[in-house]
């Protein structure tokens, strides 16, 4: 019997930190060393990180987080915002220091082949959950329309976000009033009517999901949207982080977000 | 070589360590392979579909967890038709978990569980609230836990039936005393310990429904001392469950009169947890010269009480 690592999906693994980096005011970037987990890690799928910085401190139970940077030869990546006990001792990790990883976990993204293209809209950091589309995307022959929402003009991650992908990248911002709902949809609708995507994609925003959600039933078009939630085993056992989400029949129902989800059809999430 | 295999009553184990109920599920066979368990143990089913609890479920502290899940599932007719398959895809042991609101309804799910291929063993819950008497653990007093446990023994036949004790009562091993009198296989130490803890910013519980179930490594000082009671006021089995990250931890919950051991909380700090468990126990005999881990059941103990497993 094969017993080997590759018969098991998930792995518990001690990584190497590669890079750990500061991203403007708030937010930080981790490079970690993992050829073959990168490799088979899918946009919108997570990890399970043990936030414990160089010294061991840190909270008790793992964090999830979504996969910024992944694929065959490059580091594994994870972009975010500094926010708690666990991100703040995430980002005090140095390169050579170690990170134990559980993942890649939960159902990522799907691209269909036959769509020419999609649009993405996100808000602050949730972009860095959508960046990975951008390549595989682009990889796939598929063209990717982006409308990033920030704060503020430093508070936007557009190269962070499309790479070298390619993406066609139109930003908003609540210092000039650009982020506001009323004048998002507008810029959709306009984009809608004259270059109409196959599908929509959408992360780390209440307001934008709904606006999308309703656009997208409007125009007929396909979405999918990533969700987060706190955390307790990150692989379906322990039943804390479920969401509510219509199912194939319309009733309402608690699904797991690391088991089902994180990424659920655009139509069947609920607000949240 | 080591022999880790231990006794339970009549059903063998290839090792001490299993998962404990509600923290473990076949999704953790995307990890490792189940199999190199001593034992599977389900979450609890119960006899009818339950959405479980509003969220938060979870609530982290500085060396454990608050839980108040509620026991959310499909109920017993699934179980049985839907996930039983699935569990039988395992060559481990299933010991599947019953938490049920009455006497008469736990007796009548335990004997469909006893006719349903593949189920080695019923763990009972009896810490969840017993709606005959004002909604309080079947578990926190002698009688309505002997009660349960009677109605369940002669459910099952001779189906091993476990019984799982709660922490939270004034003299567990009064309830350890009156469930073994009724003919327990063995005793579970323990569930959850209540807990609470509060946002100081909205003044709610952190928790949805307010109070919740303390485990993680901050409890096992509380849950060792509670095996140590039991073991030495019962002659059946003790599998030992609260706090247990380690194999250093197993062993002292051994020594202190455990035949086995359940981990939990820890699996999700490290899904390889039980894993490392069984591993560290394995070297941990081969280093003082024992043959048997079973030879470890009780080694603390004041009395000279024979070892359960024995």
């Amino acid at each position: 019997m094969d017993i080997g690592p590759a018969a098991f999906p998930v792995a518990e693994r001690s990584l190497a930190v590669i890079e750990s980096a500061p991203v403007g005011r708030r937010y930080h970037r981790l490079l970690l060393d993992a050829p073959d987990l990168s490799a088979r890690s899918r946009p919108g799928q997570f990890y399970h990180l043990l936030c414990r910085d160089g010294a061991g401190n840190g909270p008790y139970l793992r964090r999830p987080m979504s996969i910024w940077r992944c694929g065959a030869g490059e580091p594994l990546g994870f972009l975010f915002h500094v926010k708690g006990k666990g991100t703040a001792a995430l980002a005090g990790l140095r390169a050579g220091d170690a990170l134990s990883v559980v993942g890649p976990l939960g159902h990522g993204f799907t691209l269909d082949p036959r769509w020419q293209r999609i649009l993405i809209l996100a808000r602050g950091v949730g972009l860095a959950t959508l960046a990975p589309l951008t390549g595989a995307a682009a990889g796939m022959g598929i063209a990717v329309e982006a409308l990033l929402s920030a704060r503020a003009r430093s508070d936007l991650m557009a190269a962070e976000f499309a790479g070298a992908s390619g993406a066609q990248v139109t930003s908003v911002f609540d210092e000039d009033g650009s982020s506001d709902t009323a004048r998002v949809e507008a810029l959709l609708r306009a984009r809608f009517a004259t270059v109409r995507p196959d599908a929509v994609f959408t992360c780390g925003s209440n307001r934008l999901f709904l606006l999308l959600q309703r656009l997208a039933t409007e125009f007929g078009i396909a979405g999918q949207v990533a969700l987060e939630q706190q955390m307790g085993c990150g692989l379906g056992m322990c039943f804390c982080c479920v969401r509510q989400v219509r199912d194939a029949e319309g009733k309402v129902v608690n699904l797991r977000v690391c088991a089902e989800g994180p990424v659920f059809d655009l139509q069947a999430a609920l607000a949240w | 070589m080591v022999d880790l295999s231990v006794r339970i009553g009549s059903l063998t184990l290839a090792n001490p360590v299993m998962p404990a109920s509600g923290t473990f599920g076949p999704e953790l066979s995307q990890v490792f392979d189940l199999d190199a368990l001593g034992a599977l143990v389900t979450k609890s089913v119960t006899p009818e579909f339950r959405a479980g609890n509003p969220l938060p479920r979870l609530c982290e502290t500085e060396a454990g967890v608050l839980n108040s899940i509620g026991i959310p599932g499909k109920g017993l007719d699934h179980f049985i038709g839907q996930a039983m398959p699935e569990w039988r895809r395992f060559r481990a042991p299933l010991v599947v978990s019953l938490s049920a609101p009455t006497v008469a309804s736990f007796a009548e799910c335990a004997a469909r569980l006893a006719a349903t291929p593949g189920v080695a063993a019923i763990e009972a819950n009896i810490s969840c609230p017993n709606l005959e008497e004002d909604g309080r653990a079947f578990a926190m007093h002698p009688e309505p836990a002997a009660a349960a446990t009677a109605a369940m023994r002669r459910a099952v036949g001779g189906l091993p039936l476990w019984v799982k004790l709660s922490p939270n009562t004034g003299d567990i091993a009064a309830v350890a005393r009156a469930v073994a009198a009724e003919g327990a296989d063995a005793l579970v130490v323990a569930n959850t310990i209540l807990g609470l803890a509060i946002d100081i910013e909205t003044a709610r519980p952190k928790l949805g429904s307010g109070m919740g179930g303390f485990s993680g490594p901050a409890f096992k000082p509380i849950a060792l001392r509670l095996v140590w009671q039991v073991a030495q006021a019962v002659r059946i089995p003790v599998i030992g469950v609260g706090g247990i990250a380690t194999a250093e931890d197993a062993v002292e919950f051994l020594m202190a009169g455990a035949t086995a051991v359940q981990v939990g909380t820890a699996s999700f700090v490290s899904p390889t947890a039980m894993l490392q468990v069984i591993d560290g126990l394995r070297a941990y005999c081969a280093r003082k010269g024992i043959a048997r881990v079973g030879a470890l059941t009780g080694a603390a103990l004041p009395t000279a009480l024979p070892a359960a497993a024995e």
